[in-house]
């Protein structure tokens, strides 16, 4: 078989592999679960009190995004640190295939994880908050879903790739949660926010996913949305691919594939 | 491997902080043959490593080249690694919450193993290494010699020409060691060609038909381990096995005539100490002398060893 033709096998197993190892870590676990759900329940409650005055479901989705948003963003981080503390990075880098796949592999299946925090904050909002869960188009809402989660994914390459160098990977980490979150408008809408956040909000695959999943859900026009989440990922995937042989190439020069 | 260097470049201090350049590999010239099983031996941070690294394409060299079956592992870096395995020493670079297999498997596809032969051929490895029948286990339970089993099963999985291994016995059990060090001889007896770095002489001496030894990045002697041998073979080594010599003592026997170079080992309780001299015939009773007051076990002459030769290059004695 032609080398690029073995690509997508390539992809798909280090995405499967990831997604099975991450699915036993219970600090993804609870990251996807607990911390949505957290936050879910305050602007659920805030909502029923009268404070808010969008649908259950707006924020339960928005919570939802904050979770695999969270997953992508420790697990990106976390799993190439991890994976250099393991000596994983230097067999990876070894191998004979475009390192970008083993590492889109990895990103994709963290992402991945992140369902688990729509699944969680839907379910929640239907049992605990008594929000009738329906979408207004259940089809393009999976298609929706899928695609956050592969532009979440390949935007976690994007970091995951700059993060191959550096050692502290995991502080770069922690500080891009929360303010992804505010800015891309998961749990206010992007409109009660400053002007000057928009270029960044229309950046970044998360204010495209959750107003895709927000307009299939609710009911809207999510094929604008649609469309811009899938420019948003091939961009990623544009500058990931050559972020990726620059980082390579650079971590071989630098020594910096392991501790030493 | 031609004029081959590698320069690391760090920084010490904390509130003044210092650009420091560590110069790993001094300009090496090394030529393996194909079909040859090549030892690489020096103490910790002599470069051996650094070199193996740069032969995987893990490293870029400073300055040289270094070529793989006449490929440039700098500019044709994928070409090199369809056709090299590397087994790390150590217990780390595996996935712990997968199973042996589910590892293997993986690296099968990285490796672009044909996806008919690939469980077939992964049961081969595990065989040849002795773990078949726990391959569904998770690594996260395997010993440290399991590990290291695994970590040569992937090095063999895609079967390649050339195999790098750096120190593989290490932490594995005697019986395991044996059986890894036929595994080896058996790559070489089928043509493929091994570099191995090792800190057991017996090791290198029984596996390798030539051996470089390499102290603070150069190249200090190579040949066969015959003939490293022979470059100590006018000496003889007096061991003595004793408990409680001070450092004094020590001090006084390397200041003995004709002392080339002493060395300790600790073994248990006891110091087993070998005395390198061209004169054993009067040392040993000035060395008796000098140990008035401390328990010897054992004093003997024995011929020099690969080590005692390894010992007197690295030292300098």
């Amino acid at each position: 078989m032609a080398e690029p033709l073995r690509w997508p096998r390539v992809l798909a197993i280090g995405w499967f592999y990831q997604l099975k190892m991450q699915a036993q870590s219970g600090f993804m676990i609870m990251t996807a679960l607990v911390q949505p759900l957290i936050f879910a329940t305050i602007a659920m409650a805030d909502q029923q009190a009268g404070t808010r005055s969008l649908p259950i479901l707006y924020y339960a989705l928005g919570a939802g995004i904050m979770g695999i948003w969270s997953t992508v963003v420790f697990g990106c981080g976390g799993v190439i640190s991890w994976q250099r503390h393991q000596g994983m990075l230097e067999p990876l880098v070894m191998a004979p295939v475009p390192f970008v796949l083993v590492l889109m592999g990895i990103t994709l299946g963290t992402a991945t994880v992140g369902l688990y925090s729509m699944a969680a904050t839907l379910v929640w909002a239907e049992v605990v908050f008594r929000a009738h869960v329906q979408m207004a188009d259940p089809l393009l809402f999976s298609v929706s879903a899928v695609l956050t989660v592969v532009s979440l994914g390949l935007l976690g390459l994007v970091m995951g790739s700059s993060f191959v160098l550096y050692r502290n990977s995991n502080a770069i980490s922690n500080m891009l949660e929360y303010p992804v979150w505010l800015v891309t408008g998961l749990l206010v809408p992007l409109s009660l926010l400053p002007g000057w956040t928009r270029p960044i909000a229309y950046a970044l695959a998360p204010t495209w996913g959750v107003q895709a999943l927000r307009a299939t859900a609710l009911g809207g026009q999510p094929l604008p949305d649609i469309g811009f989440c899938l420019v948003a990922s091939v961009a990623y995937l544009g500058l990931g691919v050559w972020l990726v042989g620059k980082v390579e190439h650079r971590a071989r020069r630098t020594a910096t594939l392991n501790f030493q | 491997m031609r004029g081959l260097h590698r320069t690391y470049r760090t920084t010490v201090g904390t509130l003044r902080r210092r650009r420091l350049e560590v110069e790993a590999v001094r300009g090496i010239d090394l030529e393996i043959g194909r079909g040859e099983l090549f030892g690489l031996l020096g103490p910790n941070g002599a470069g051996k490593t650094t070199t193996i690294r740069m032969l995987c394409t893990l490293l870029l060299p400073t300055s040289g080249t270094v070529r793989v079956l006449g490929l440039d592992a700098v500019t044709q870096a994928r070409e090199v690694r369809r056709r090299i395995g590397y087994v790390f020493g150590g217990d780390r670079g595996l996935y712990d919450r997968l199973s042996a297999y589910d590892n293997l498997r993986y690296f099968a596809e990285l490796y672009a193993l044909d996806p008919r032969r690939m469980r077939a051929r992964i049961g081969e490895v595990l065989e040849s290494v002795g773990r078949a029948g726990r391959e569904k286990e998770r690594v996260e339970g395997f010993s440290r010699g399991m590990r290291q089993r695994l970590h040569l099963a992937r090095g063999l999985l895609h079967d390649p020409p050339v195999l790098f291994f750096d120190e593989p016995t290490i932490g594995v059990d005697p019986v395991g060691a044996r059986e890894v060090r036929q595994l080896i001889s058996g790559l070489q007896e089928r043509g493929k060609t091994v570099l191995l770095t090792t800190h057991y002489m017996f090791e290198a001496d029984s596996l390798c038909q030539r051996i470089a030894v390499i102290s603070r990045g150069r190249i200090v002697a190579s040949g066969s381990p015959r003939d490293l041998k022979s470059a100590v073979s006018d000496r003889t080594v007096v061991e003595i096995e004793a408990y409680g010599i001070g450092e004094p003592a020590l001090a006084r026997m390397r200041q003995l005539p004709g002392v080339e170079s002493v060395t300790v080992e600790n073994k248990d309780q006891a110091q087993v100490v070998s005395v390198q001299s061209r004169d054993s015939v009067q040392l040993t009773g000035r060395l008796m002398e000098l140990l008035q007051g401390v328990r010897v076990e054992r004093i003997g002459t024995r011929e020099p060893t690969l080590e005692d030769a390894y010992v007197a290059l690295v030292t300098g004695g």
